[in-house]
Order: C-alpha cells, then sequence, then structure tokens
C-alpha cells in the first residue's frame, strides 16, 4: 500500500467573510508519488483546496473547517505553515504575487536563501534549475520586465529549486502559448517522474495537461467533488460535460459522431485512443460544410502603418508593424509569450507612445488624440486584471465607466445589471472584489469595458482561467456584438477560440507580423506554427488518423455543430 | 520562532508601504509657497499604514519610506526630517489598538480619537524634533528652522485630518464583515 | 508622467568593484563625518576627496545632473531662508564682525555670516558626491544583503529590499491604474482644466491604496508558502564576498574620520574660527 500524502475527510470550510461553506464534504486522498490534476467551473473551489493543502487555509485566509486533513499523515492543524512549506510546494495562480526577488536569480534563489544555503552550492543550483526553464539568459534580468509566459517559468524554477515532496500547481499555463504550455506540461511530467514528487496540476485546460499522463483527474463542482477517476474512465463519462468543463476536442468529436467512447478505448490521450471502432461514424457525421461566403469588402476601421516601439534603448519591441483592420472583423492575434502582443495592444489605446508611425481610425489620424479621446471608439481588456480595478464592489467596477460618461443611474443600473448577467456575475454583483476566484475577477474586467460597447474592443487573453460555460457565454456575447458591427481583436493562446470564432489570425513573432491569414490556414503551415510556437489542434489529427481528405473542413463542421449543441445550455 | 518578531505581514507591509510612500510623495505632492516644504499626501498614507498595522510598521515606513525618497529623488538624505516621518509614524501606530479599524467600523468618537492623536504626533515631531535635529546637526537659525517646522507640521496635520480620515473610512469600509456575503439571485 | 529617478549604474570601475558592505559603512562614516564637524578645513578636504572619488568612478555628471540641479536650487533657497531669518547668525557664533555691505541694521552682510553660510553650503557639498555614488554604484540586490551584514535584522533588511523590488511596480501600477481610468474616461492629460485635473489625480490614490494592500496579502502569502522567516539567519543570493580593495577602503575611510573628529574637536569647538587671532 502506498503512503498517503494528502488526506481530506469530510472536509468542509468557509471563508470568515462568506455566509455559506466554499467547500462542502470533501473526501480525497492522494498518494505517494501521484499525480493528479482538479478540474472545475470556475469559482468551484478549486483554488480553495489548494490553500487547505499548503496552509494558506487557515494560516492567512481565516475561516472555519470541519472534518479532518491530512498531510503526510499527520494532522494539518498540528504543522505550522513553515513545515509545510517544507512539504509542499506552490506555484501561485495569480501572477502578480508569485515574485519577491528583483532579479531572476535571486527570486529562484529565494526559498534557498531562507534555508540558509551556502551562497556557492545556490549559485549551482539555480543556475541549474534556470536551464530547465529555458531562462538562463534572464538569469539577472529584472522580473519587472518579463512577459507574462516568461514569469510563469521562472516561479516554476522557484518551487523546483527546493526539493519538496508535493508541488501543487494552481493553472500553471494560464499565461504560456501553446507550445511553451505543452513544453511546461512535459517539463511537469519530468520532475515528477525524476523525483517522484506528488503532484497536483488544478488547470482549466484539460486537454493540455492530458497531454501527459495523469494518474487520477478530481472533479470539483461547487465545492463538492463530483467525480474522482482515472482520466480514461471519466473521459467516457457525462461527468465533465454536465459540469461545463472542455473535454478534449477529438473525444467530443467522437461522442458527437455517435460513438460509444469507452474506457478500453484509452481516450485520455490522443494517440492512444483507439478509434478503429468509431472510424465509421466519424466519416459518416463529417458532412462537408458549406463553401464560406465569400467577404465583402469593409472600410478599414483601424490602421496602423510602420509602427515601431522600444521600452528601453537597445531592444525592440515592436518592429514597423502595419496592419490594417475592417469595421466588423473578429481578429485573433497570436503569438509566442514576449512576441509583444500586449504591448501591441497598449499602442493601439494610447498607453504608450509609439516611436515612429501613426495610427489611423476611420482613415483620421489618432496618434495625438489622449487616451480618453481614443477610449470612446476602443476599449482594451488588460492581460492582468489587478491592473483594471479601482473600486471595491463588483457593481461600482463595471458601472465605473458609465457614471463618468455621465450616464443616467438608472440608465446605467439597467445595463451594468445585463452585462453582470452575461458574464455570470450578477449573483456576486454586491461583493467586494477581494473576494472573488481569479476567474471572476478576470469577467468583471471584461464586464467593465463591455458595457461600454465601444466600436472597437481589444481583449488580452480574455479566455485564461475561464471555464467552457463562462467562455460559451462570452465568446457567443461577443460575437453577436461583433453581427452588429463591433470590430474586435482578441489576443489569445487558445488555438480552438482562435479557429471557431475568429475569421482571420495574426500572428506575431519577435515584435514583427509574421503571418495574416485565416486561422485554419495558419494551423496547417508549420513553418509559422513553429515558429510562432503554435500548435495544431487534436482535431485535425483525428481527422488525418480517420482518413477524411479534408481535415480543414472536418474541424469547421466540428465547429459548427458544437455550437449548435452549446447553444442549448443557455 | 520567538514571539517578539515582525510577521511577514508586517515585514511586507513595510516593504510595500514603503514603496507607495515613495511614489504618493514623488507624484501626489502639492508645492507649498514656503521654501523647502510641500503639502505630502503620501503622511496620510503613512497614518492609514500606522494604524492598520501598527507603531511598527508606521514607523519603519516613515523610516525606509523617507530616506529611500530622498535618496534616489534628491541624492542626500535629510536625517532630521527622516526622524519626523518615523517618529510620526509610529506614534500614531500606538493609537492602532484603540481605533481597531479592522472591526470595520470608523465612527465619529474613532475620527476624534484619531485626529487628537495625529495632531499630538506631528505636533511633536515637527514643532520640536525636526527643528532640534536641524539646529544640531547643520547649526541653522532656530527662528528659521522653527518657522519651516511649524508650516511642515501645520499643513500635514491638515492634509492627514482631511485625507487621511477619508482613507481610514474608506478602508473600514472594505472590511467585510463575517459571514456576510451571500449570492443574491 | 516619467519622473526620474536615481538607479544603478553599471560601469566596470573599482568603484562599482567594491561590495555593497564596504560601500554601506564608508557613506555611513562619511555622512557622520560631515554631520559632525563644522570645521571649514576639514569640510573642504572631505568635498575634495569626494570629487576625486566621483571622478574615479565614472560616472558623468550629466547622468545625475537633474538631482544636481535640484540640490542647488534647494541651496539656494535655504541660504536666503537663513539670511532673511538671521542676518547675524555668524556674528552669534565666531564672535565678532565685520562689516562688508551696510544695508539696514539687522541685515548689514558681514563677513561671518558669509563665512558660516559657505560652511552650511559646504557641509551639504561634502555629502552629495559620495551619496550619490553610494546611490548609483550599488546594486540594489546587495543594498539588503549589506544593510543585514551591518547588523540590521534580516527581516528589516528585507523590507528595505521589498520596497526597493516594489517602487517600479508600484509605478506601474499607479501608472497603469491612472491609464485604466483614462481609458474609462477620466482625463488627465493637458487637455482638461489643472483643477479637475488634480482632483482626478486624487482618484487614483485610493485604488493604488486598496491594490497595494491587495498585493501585501499575496506576497505576504508568497513568502510564507517559501519559507521566509522559518529559522533566525539566511543567506544572501546577491552577496559579494569581501575583497583586498574592501579592506583598504574601509581603513582609509577609517583614518580620515578619525582625524576629522581629532581636529574638529581637539580644541572643545565644532567651529573653526579664523576670526580669532
Ligand atoms: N479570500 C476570500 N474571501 C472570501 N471568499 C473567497 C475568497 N477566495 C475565494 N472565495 C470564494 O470561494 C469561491 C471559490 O474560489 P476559488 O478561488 O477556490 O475558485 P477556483 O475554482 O479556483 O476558480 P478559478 O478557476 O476562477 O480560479 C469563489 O466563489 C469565491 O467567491
Ligand atoms: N513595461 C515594460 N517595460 C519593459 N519591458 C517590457 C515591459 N512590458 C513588456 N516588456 C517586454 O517586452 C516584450 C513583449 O512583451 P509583451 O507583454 O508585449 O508580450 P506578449 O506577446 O503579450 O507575451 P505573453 O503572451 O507572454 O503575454 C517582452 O520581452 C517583455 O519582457
Ligand atoms: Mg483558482
Ligand atoms: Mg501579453
Amino acid at each position: 500500500m502506498k503512503k498517503r500524502v494528502i488526506e481530506f475527510n469530510n472536509y468542509s470550510f468557509k471563508y470568515h467573510s462568506q455566509a455559506a461553506p466554499t467547500l462542502h464534504d470533501i473526501n480525497i486522498t492522494i498518494f505517494e508519488g501521484e499525480k493528479v490534476l482538479i478540474v472545475g467551473p470556475s469559482g468551484s473551489g478549486k483554488s480553495t483546496i489548494g490553500h487547505c493543502i499548503n496552509g494558506l487555509v487557515p494560516f492567512s485566509y481565516k475561516g472555519e473547517a470541519t472534518g479532518s486533513l491530512k498531510i503526510m499523515g499527520k494532522d494539518a492543524h498540528s504543522l505550522d505553515i513553515f513545515s509545510r512549506s517544507k512539504i509542499v510546494g506552490t506555484v501561485l495562480q495569480d501572477p502578480d504575487g508569485q515574485f519577491i526577488g528583483l532579479t531572476v536569480g535571486e527570486d529562484i534563489a529565494f526559498s534557498l536563501e531562507n534555508d540558509s544555503t551556502e551562497q556557492g552550492i545556490m549559485k549551482n543550483l539555480v543556475e541549474e534549475t534556470v536551464k530547465t526553464v529555458e531562462m538562463d539568459e534572464y538569469l539577472s534580468s529584472s522580473i519587472h520586465h518579463l512577459s507574462g509566459g516568461q514569469k510563469q517559468r521562472v516561479s516554476l524554477a522557484g518551487v523546483m529549486v527546493d526539493k519538496v515532496e508535493i508541488i501543487l500547481f494552481d493553472e500553471p499555463l494560464a499565461n504560456l502559448d501553446p507550445a511553451t504550455g505543452q513544453y511546461a506540461i512535459e517539463l511537469i511530467d519530468r520532475i515528477h517522474k525524476e523525483t517522484n514528487t506528488t503532484v497536483v496540476i488544478i488547470e482549466h485546460r484539460l486537454e493540455d495537461v492530458l497531454h501527459r499522463h495523469v494518474d487520477r483527474i478530481i472533479v470539483v463542482d461547487d465545492g463538492r467533488i463530483v467525480a474522482d477517476m482515472c482520466p480514461d474512465k471519466l473521459l467516457s463519462s457525462v461527468i465533465l460535460e454536465s459540469s461545463h468543463i472542455r473535454e478534449p476536442l477529438y473525444v467530443r468529436a467522437a461522442k458527437y459522431a455517435g460513438c460509444d467512447v469507452i474506457e478500453e478505448m484509452k481516450p485520455s490521450q490522443l494517440h492512444s485512443f483507439s478509434i478503429e471502432s468509431c472510424k465509421d461514424k466519424l466519416l459518416d457525421w463529417f458532412e462537408k460544410a458549406n463553401e464560406a461566403v465569400p467577404k465583402e469588402i469593409k472600410l478599414p476601421i483601424l490602421q496602423l502603418k510602420d509602427i515601431s516601439f522600444r521600452y528601453a534603448p537597445g531592444h525592440e519591441t515592436i518592429k514597423g508593424i502595419s496592419l490594417s483592420v475592417e469595421k466588423g472583423e473578429m481578429v485573433s492575434i497570436v503569438g509566442k509569450n514576449g512576441a509583444g502582443k500586449s504591448t501591441l495592444s497598449k499602442i493601439i489605446c494610447g498607453f504608450e507612445k509609439p516611436r515612429s508611425g501613426s495610427i489611423l481610425f476611420k482613415e483620421q489620424d489618432i496618434t495625438g488624440d489622449t487616451i480618453k479621446e481614443r477610449s470612446f471608439r476602443i476599449g482594451m481588456v488588460m492581460q492582468n486584471p489587478n491592473h483594471m480595478i479601482s473600486k471595491h464592489l463588483v457593481f461600482d467596477e463595471v458601472a465605473l465607466g458609465l457614471i463618468i460618461r455621465g450616464v443616467p443611474e438608472n440608465e446605467a443600473k439597467k445595463q451594468v445589471e445585463k452585462v453582470l448577467k452575461i458574464c455570470g456575475l450578477y449573483p456576486f454583483r454586491n461583493w467586494p472584489i477581494s473576494a472573488l476566484s481569479f476567474g471572476q475577477k478576470k469577467r468583471v474586467t471584461i464586464a467593465s469595458i463591455l458595457v461600454l460597447e465601444p466600436e472597437v474592443m481589444i481583449l488580452d487573453e480574455p479566455t485564461a482561467g475561464q471555464d467552457l460555460r463562462h467562455y460559451t457565454e462570452m465568446m457567443d456575447f461577443l460575437a453577436e456584438l461583433n453581427r452588429q458591427g463591433m470590430t474586435i481583436l482578441l489576443i489569445t493562446h487558445d488555438m480552438h477560440l482562435m479557429l471557431e470564432y475568429t475569421t482571420r489570425a495574426i500572428v506575431m513573432n519577435k515584435g514583427r507580423i509574421i503571418a495574416d491569414d485565416p486561422p485554419s490556414m495558419i494551423l496547417t503551415d508549420s513553418e509559422i506554427t513553429r515558429q510562432a510556437n503554435l500548435k495544431e489542434t487534436s482535431l485535425l489529427v483525428l481527422a488525418k488518423r480517420v482518413g477524411i481528405k479534408e481535415p480543414k473542413e472536418f474541424v469547421e463542421h466540428f465547429i459548427a455543430y458544437d455550437r449548435e449543441v452549446r447553444r442549448q445550455w443557455q | 520562532m520567538k514571539g517578539n518578531q515582525l510577521s511577514i505581514k508586517t515585514i511586507v507591509a513595510i516593504g510595500i508601504g514603503a514603496a507607495v510612500f515613495i511614489i504618493l510623495a514623488k507624484f501626489a505632492a502639492v508645492p507649498s509657497p514656503v521654501p523647502n516644504t510641500s503639502i505630502q499626501t503620501s503622511y496620510a498614507f503613512l497614518a492609514l499604514m500606522a494604524v492598520v498595522f501598527g507603531p511598527i510598521a508606521g514607523g519603519l515606513i516613515g523610516l525606509i519610506g523617507h530616506a529611500l525618497n530622498d535618496a534616489i529623488s534628491y541624492g542626500s538624505v535629510w536625517w532630521s526630517w527622516v526622524a519626523v516621518s518615523m517618529i510620526v509614524g509610529l506614534l500614531i501606530g500606538l493609537a492602532a489598538k484603540k481605533l481597531d479599524i479592522e472591526s470595520g467600523i470608523f465612527n465619529t468618537k474613532k475620527i476624534i480619537t484619531f485626529n487628537i492623536v495625529q495632531v499630538i504626533a506631528q505636533g511633536f515631531g515637527w514643532f520640536l524634533v525636526a527643528p532640534a535635529l536641524d539646529i544640531l546637526i547643520y547649526a541653522e537659525p532656530a527662528n528659521k528652522v522653527f518657522l519651516q517646522g511649524l508650516f511642515a507640521g501645520v499643513s500635514n496635520m491638515v492634509t492627514v485630518g482631511v485625507i487621511g480620515t477619508l482613507l481610514l473610512a474608506g478602508y473600514a469600509k472594505t472590511r467585510s464583515r463575517s459571514n456576510s456575503l451571500t449570492r443574491e439571485l | 508622467m516619467a519622473v526620474e529617478m536615481l538607479s544603478y549604474i553599471d560601469r566596470k570601475t573599482p568603484i562599482h568593484q567594491l561590495t555593497g558592505v564596504t560601500k554601506l559603512i564608508c557613506f555611513i562614516v562619511w555622512s557622520s563625518a560631515a554631520m559632525l564637524t563644522y570645521d571649514t578645513r576639514i569640510l573642504a578636504f572631505l568635498f575634495i576627496f569626494s570629487i576625486v572619488i566621483f571622478i574615479v568612478s565614472k560616472i558623468k555628471v550629466s547622468e545625475v545632473s537633474f538631482v544636481l540641479i535640484f540640490i542647488l536650487v534647494f541651496l539656494f533657497i535655504n541660504n536666503m531662508a537663513i539670511y532673511l531669518f538671521s542676518p547675524q547668525e555668524g556674528v552669534k557664533i565666531y564672535g565678532s564682525s565685520h562689516v562688508l555691505i551696510e544695508i539696514a541694521g539687522r541685515y548689514n552682510v558681514t563677513i561671518e555670516q558669509i563665512f558660516y553660510q559657505c560652511n552650511v553650503t559646504l557641509k551639504y557639498f561634502a555629502v552629495i558626491p559620495i551619496a550619490l555614488l553610494f546611490i548609483v554604484t550599488t546594486h540594489p540586490s546587495e543594498f539588503a544583503a549589506s544593510l543585514n551584514k551591518i547588523g540590521v535584522s534580516y527581516r528589516i533588511s528585507y523590507a528595505v529590499a521589498l520596497a526597493l523590488r516594489y517602487i517600479p511596480d508600484v509605478q506601474r501600477d499607479f501608472r497603469t491604474i491612472a491609464l485604466s481610468q483614462q481609458a474609462r474616461g477620466i482625463d488627465m492629460s493637458k487637455k482638461e482644466k489643472l483643477p479637475i485635473r488634480i482632483k482626478n489625480a486624487a482618484s487614483i490614490i485610493f485604488p493604488l491604496i486598496l491594490s497595494s494592500l491587495d498585493k501585501i496579502e499575496t506576497i505576504s502569502n508568497a513568502m510564507e508558502l517559501r519559507g521566509f522567516g522559518k529559522s533566525n539567519k539566511r543567506t544572501w543570493y546577491s552577496a559579494r564576498p569581501f575583497q583586498r580593495g574592501d579592506y583598504v577602503t574601509l581603513f582609509v575611510f577609517g583614518v580620515i574620520f578619525v582625524t576629522a573628529m581629532v581636529v574638529t574637536f581637539h580644541d572643545g569647538n565644532r567651529f573653526y574660527n579664523p576670526f580669532e587671532s
């Protein structure tokens, strides 16, 4: 019998400020050396479970717990946070709070410093670890200057450098580009195998985590455990669908085609998935989608002309970008971590001043306009929600823009409530924002811009950390606004989102645009995919394996069908 | 672990507090007509931090924040005034227990208490300590330094009295009472 | 909203090679000497010596000129104020009165007053180059380690490290909050009237404070999770070992300090008085 390292027994937890418990009667046992994935809708209590394991609950977040929790066989109450930090290493969800050191090296060394490790040994360990996350050339850079994805790698290294028995990842993939995400999963897998640590991963991107073997998946919904089983079994059930969690796309496709997915088919990984029995069904299900309607040429609404920008002398972040977006388009901007996507969006909104080049809105030069003047036309949702939130309560935050614009209170209230409902935040409208989960916070910021209904809207990774249900509701609403004429730019690392909702993808690499084509073309161009760290969807692979001649059309058929199914949820 | 050591939260509060103190001093200071002095909104923030995190945090935020700000903005440190910031933070912090801002209640009685304390603390610091140190270190004329201290003191008393009280009231509001959050459908 | 700040300037010079500890001690010794003494000869020596060190450090005056301009303005106003409030301070200190220009009674310009005010100014000048150098040649990462080494508790040293670490972050937050508020309609550019701009600026302070309080919470969580404060000491990744140059420098500064003190106080008076014969 393997050692039990984490054991929840009829465990419930209520945050001090909450009226109802966040976790209800939880029973989980995790054994030594296991790799466990926790999935669940946004706000279901996943991070809270993580906090219970690493000791933030109850040491930092106060509340009432009932039932028992044992870590390494010891009652969790008897372990203070220091002894827990020796056992459990955590990569936190919030990308801001993870960093303590001034430079990459210092931050990675932080826990070693606290252990009074001798300096020479410390330097060697840090250098070793920084190589495994491929950040060695940044060892002495300031954390402040890294892109979202680069930060994630540093926080991984910071935990890996300490030899802990349990490593807890709270959404390690949220900000990573597809290839880096895949790499991170491989990295986690390697660490898991080499060190025999117990690994707990909390993540929305189920398919990406399943890129490598996972022993068990625990599904949390509204504070309760609704499933706790091996991936193959879970994927052959209907549990994920009913909790609105996105199944791997190829499994979904097989199910749509009417195949009976059973455990023995090993659906958890595409290469092991035996589809012999359902090949015919898939072929039957696939019917060629209608020819795309030729697009009518519309007026360009936003034009960038030869934009260059740098944060500091010597390193050009944006190198002479020109691009034109037509009215009513829905465009995705994709590319590697650090390619300059967020920077470009900041330039468009006027947060940063380009060094050269001009920006035109409806053929009118707006390069010299103030942020406020631009804000009437262009709305932006920033990557990091903490950078946008300025009010204490959810409702006030969303209403802020309308109030400033002098919209009468009644009118504002109506609009805010409508948007809050779309974003699934209506029940929380009177809560302090600090009591929301990360995904919920992100939605607050989306709501606060949506409510202003600008002509052009830029969203920087809107779906990071969202579950399928909220993803669908929000994206469908955006698609609806798009049909009514709003132009939308999405910065995303989600290849399926790009395929599903956008008609055009701009690929950025090292501050340049390296491709500007329909998404399905981009994903079939292996050179571009490799350069920009993108990844083809598993649907294409599935289609090829089944022997479908037009894999692109297969994907389109899936998207159309899937959208129809999900529409029925609402 | 010894009981009298600073908690991690206090340490972080000192560090971040000092950083915010500096940013406020740089961006939110209003120039005043008396030489070498300006109306500092950062002292309102200092008062808030002292009340929330206690006297040690208050004192050290004043000390570190002011000294670092002098250093990075002016290239030298005016120790006499740095000492005042420290003393003001420390003295206001002594009232932290009594004000108990975490309870979420900040009524008229507490507002009066807070303002009495801050006036005494700043009076002591600006009217006595600052001039005394200036005379001691720089041997500057007494009437000049006392007038300077008088002006700085009075303007800071007003700033902390108005903005500081507002900040505290705002902060108290953010302390959600226990068992208060429910989903409203 | 760019405001210039002094920060580390990377060069390859003997001054940069010194450890942070050495520079910190030297800075403290130097400031104490300049604070305690009023002896013109010592002050002049300190000033000249510090200029020499400044030249060795290869820091260009243009790199710190914005600070120098500020200090010169400060000293000018300060001198005017001293004269305004106490035009006979020099006479009081040196006990003699040589009138140079007659204006009106109290405001007659005396050589003693000029000499006294020169001393006040010199006192600032003696410290400024060293203070500037300390700031621009010490890497911030090393600073906390140095504080700890000279005896400050590592917890407080770390608070200082955090402050240095988070100044750019808080500044960026302040800026981003300002920008995102503007993107929702609050105008802070020059197109809005000044009073409204000031009021709008105030509406950013509160969010900044709220987000900083949140930050305190997340950072202390992260530090706690990574084992900060579990033992009574810690090591520092960016501390540097002492080298010969450090010992030599400390010795030289020690000698200067002792000599300065002896010369200043041997006659029982901080002031050097050229007027008595
Ligand atoms: N500090 C807190 N105080 C009060 N309530 C909280 C706090 N943190 C979280 N909650 C509540 O607990 C619930 C679960 O939050 P949690 O962060 O565990 O969700 P999650 O499953 O990790 O979601 P996400 O995928 O969006 O990160 C949320 O509804 C939230 O409102
Ligand atoms: N405020 C800043 N100051 C200096 N450098 C910065 C700043 N913000 C970003 N950078 C640098 O600019 C480059 C581009 O960053 P940006 O955030 O635009 O990338 P991104 O494409 O959005 O990446 P990600 O997908 O990881 O979010 C990165 O190398 C980053 O280190
Ligand atoms: Mg979470
Ligand atoms: Mg980005």
